[in-house]
């Protein structure tokens, strides 16, 4: 009766398998990978949707700061040197929020590979999901796999390069809108929009839409699952990622094996037969090429099409689903155990089954254990404090900041009434969107007094100097000393800068020098 | 993969077919390079002969060939200077229009042509000012507040661009003080010196009845002022402050008495042009001693 199951048996072999290995020079075997349907297919369309979403709609987002600032909600500001995002602004001296980010982004790539394996290469990598666009495009135009495969062996003629002309020229298009996307984030997007469309934009802004058009277009659209296998470090960096309690994707050999294409009739002759049809729908299916029944291989992104490929088929042969899964190693060596009563005979499904047919109760399955490890717990702290320091210091960021530069050449000037003074360059930076007025003054330096060029000290010794919005303002300051009271070289004193409509207050300790000793 | 029978040149250690060369028994495999590597090689050499036919490339005996697009890096920098002198020439003529007061009032053009005065200062003053304006001895420290020529903007400009005893501007600074080795007797000088001391010393103006008094009244008050004020009209220095430019202790003071030494500047007005030389008196005055 299986035989008679519509089961298409798929002429699909992996490109560079263990049983072929082939030389390093060999020239590259094309894949084309068959459309999968299912659950984790129905996932990543979701994800392509929204990481594209993200990528595209972002820098369009709009956010009121007031009339001081840009109001785009995501603006990496280059030329002002300001990163704008909602309602954080960031300046150069706090870019280590953006290397916290980096840290939590490596810990939290650590922590998703310890627990479900490859995640970020199968559903998120820029490179996945532009691939997966690029094979939307080119099946909507040259078919599924066979009508492809059979395309690609034609000769040219008219229809074919029709065929061909237009998916490379969407692929193009697809390329040059994720070049245009991305220097959108760099300027105020509308106003930049019509700029590269009427040639009014920067050199550098077209320079960047070509560089990117033609990584997006090689990468995506030629080299494909050759970048993961040959360019990326990250699956190389895997072997030290994964543990035998991490997901991969995995042929479950101990209920597959031994795969027979005539099930039925080899059973009905007695011969040990696992679930395995040897179909190929999980290698035709597959964007890197591969059988995933060789085992955990390098170029395995896990994917999961071939889960979806495989479940598909089991369910018209009415076996579970399941034969390929997300497992770890930890189960799969058990349930193996089981199916080779420890080792000691070769796979024999039955011992998985109970003698109804039924899957073996005493299998493992994934369960909550494998993800909650030392390991993971530990990778999972170390995110969550590394976030809750960012956010403790954001929150408690000062957005009134105060740097004093001693004059050093010369370090004090003797006036003529032989008092002496000395030179700062004080700069205020005013770190939020609204214009405000600091009152600036020193204190701890007895009978001195102080000259700032271009403002007037009011009654009580304070100037009050003007900073614009989202500026750092400079000013040169002379604070003098009468000879007979700056009898030491150095004196430490402190300039207080307060803002004159909030609570906010900076001091800085700085020091007066003179050449010591009383004359 | 490949029939050794069918391929003399199949190495069969490695499954390579070889080139077929054999030296000594060795063969040598054949591996290409991968094909889009040697795509990239000639693309590079297409790319590096056009360019010769763009842009300045093949020696001639006296010259080379100047490229179709006439690029030159010379003319890059012509252009690169002429559009920076194009983007402060508002600058420029708002500077140039303005006087002192008007400069150092504006906070935008006292910030722009204290900026560029400095950079002028770096390039004309330092080698006597020193980097810092701090002088050295007889020249000048133009960070303190005591001035020989004057201390407001008009005459720090004054003095900059026509200099002090400068023979080539008609307008220059110009005194001197006679040398009175040859007018006073030497204990004469000696006394005068001591007096001359004592003004500096904080202590206030000497008794007159002091040793000197006299001397210094009768030779000394005409040009330095009845207290040692000194006088800018002239150039005389205040010799009762606590500052002195050239000499410290009675020696030294009746060595400048017998035979003087006096200061030099070159008029920098017509070497570096009104402007300039306004914004070389706002970094001057920027600095904190002006009047």
């Amino acid at each position: 009766m299986l035989e008679k199951m519509d089961i298409e048996r798929l002429d699909a072999e992996a490109v560079n398998s263990q049983k072929q290995r082939q030389v390093l020079y060999a020239p590259r075997k094309k894949i084309f990978p068959k459309r999968a349907s299912g659950g984790f297919r129905r996932f990543k369309w979701l994800i392509m949707a929204i990481t594209l979403g993200i990528y595209y709609l972002v820098p369009w987002l709009r956010w009121d700061r007031g009339g001081y600032a840009p109001d785009q909600a995501v603006l990496i500001d280059i030329a002002n040197r300001r990163f704008y995002f909602f309602f954080i602004e960031i300046w150069p001296q706090e870019f280590f929020y953006v290397a916290g980010l980096l840290v939590m982004a490596g810990l939290g790539l650590f922590l998703l590979t310890s627990t479900v394996g490859r995640a970020w290469c199968g559903y998120t990598c820029p490179q996945t999901v532009w691939v997966d666009l690029f094979l939307v495009v080119e099946r909507a135009i040259e078919g599924d796999r066979n009508a492809r495969i059979k395309l690609d062996k034609e000769s040219y003629s008219p229809r074919k390069l029709v065929l061909r002309t237009t998916k490379h020229v969407i692929w193009l298009l697809i390329a040059v809108a994720t070049g245009g996307a991305w220097i959108f984030y760099f300027a105020d997007a509308p106003t930049l929009l019509v700029d590269v469309f009427t040639g009014q934009a920067e050199i550098v802004a077209y320079s960047t839409i070509a560089c990117l058009t033609a990584t997006t277009y090689i990468f995506g659209g030629l080299m494909r699952e050759q970048v993961c296998t040959y360019m990326c470090p990250w699956p190389r960096i895997q072997a030290a990622m994964l543990d035998e309690a991490s997901l991969t994707v995995t042929y479950n050999d101990w209920r597959g094996e031994p795969r027979s294409r005539h099930a039925k009739k080899s059973a009905a002759q007695g011969a040990v037969v696992g679930d395995c049809v040897d179909c190929n729908a999980c290698v035709a299916v597959c964007p890197m090429g591969i059988d995933i029944r060789d085992g955990q291989q390098l170029e395995c992104i896990t994917c999961a099409l071939c889960i979806d490929a495989c479940d598909g088929v089991m369910d018209k042969l009415g076996r579970e689903r399941g034969l390929i899964s997300y497992t770890t190693l930890n189960d799969y060596n058990a349930n193996m155990a089981l199916a080779t009563a420890g080792g000691t005979q070769p796979i024999d499904p039955a011992r998985v089954r109970t003698p109804d047919g039924k899957l073996a109760a005493t299998l493992r399955h994934i369960s909550l254990a494998s993800f909650l490890r030392p390991r993971t717990l530990l990778y999972a702290a170390l995110w969550s404090l590394v976030g809750i320091g960012l956010v403790y210091a954001l929150v408690t960021r000062d957005r009134l900041d105060v740097n004093v530069l001693h004059d050093r050449n010369p370090q004090f000037v003797m006036l003529s009434d032989g008092s002496v003074r000395n030179g700062y360059t004080l700069k205020i930076l005013n770190m939020i969107a609204k214009p405000r007025v600091m009152a600036v003054r020193i204190e701890g330096l007895p009978q001195s007094s102080v000259a700032i060029a271009g403002n007037e000290a009011q009654g009580d010794g304070t100037f009050l100097v003007p900073v614009e919005p989202d500026r750092l303002r400079s000013l040169k300051v002379f604070v003098t000393q009468p000879r007979h009271v700056a009898d030491k070289q150095v004196q430490t004193f402190r300039f207080v800068i307060e803002d004159t409509e909030g609570p906010e207050t900076k001091t800085y300790t700085a020091t007066f020098q003179a050449p010591g000793g009383s004359k | 993969m490949h029939d050794p029978h069918k391929d003399p040149h199949l190495d069969e250690l490695s499954g390579v077919s070889t080139t077929g060369h054999e030296w000594d028994g060795i063969k040598e495999l054949n591996n290409p390079l991968p094909r889009w590597w040697v795509v990239s090689f000639y693309a590079c050499i297409v790319w590096a002969l056009v360019y010769t036919v763009f842009y300045p490339a093949w020696p001639l005996l006296t010259s080379a060939t100047t490229g179709v697009l006439g690029y030159s890096s010379r003319a890059d920098v012509r252009s690169e200077l002429a559009a920076a002198e194009a983007a402060r020439s508002g600058y420029v003529a708002a500077i140039k229009a303005a006087d002192m007061q008007q400069i150092l009032a504006d906070e935008t053009l006292r910030t722009v042509a204290t900026a560029a005065g400095s950079a002028a200062f770096k390039v004309n003053c330092i080698q006597c000012h020193g980097s810092g304006a701090q002088g050295s001895k007889g020249f000048p420290n133009l960070n303190d507040d005591d001035w020989l020529w004057g201390g407001t903007p008009e005459q720090i400009l004054t003095t900059i661009a026509h200099g002090v005893r400068a023979p080539e501007d008609a307008d220059t600074h110009v005194s001197e003080m006679p040398a009175f080795g040859d007018i006073l007797k030497p204990e004469e000088i000696a006394s005068v010196a001591t007096f001359v001391a004592d003004l500096s010393n904080g202590t206030g103006f000497p008794e007159e009845t002091a040793p000197g008094a006299q001397i210094f009244a009768q030779n000394c008050a005409s040009c330095h002022g009845d207290r040692g004020e000194g006088n800018q009209e002239m150039g005389a220095p205040n010799l009762a402050d606590s500052l002195s430019l050239l000499v410290d202790g009675e020696e030294a003071i009746a060595a400048q008495i017998r035979a003087p030494k006096h200061g030099v500047m070159p008029a920098w007005g017509g070497r570096l042009g009104d402007v300039t030389v306004k914004e070389l008196a706002a970094y001057v005055y920027s600095l904190g001693g002006g009047k």
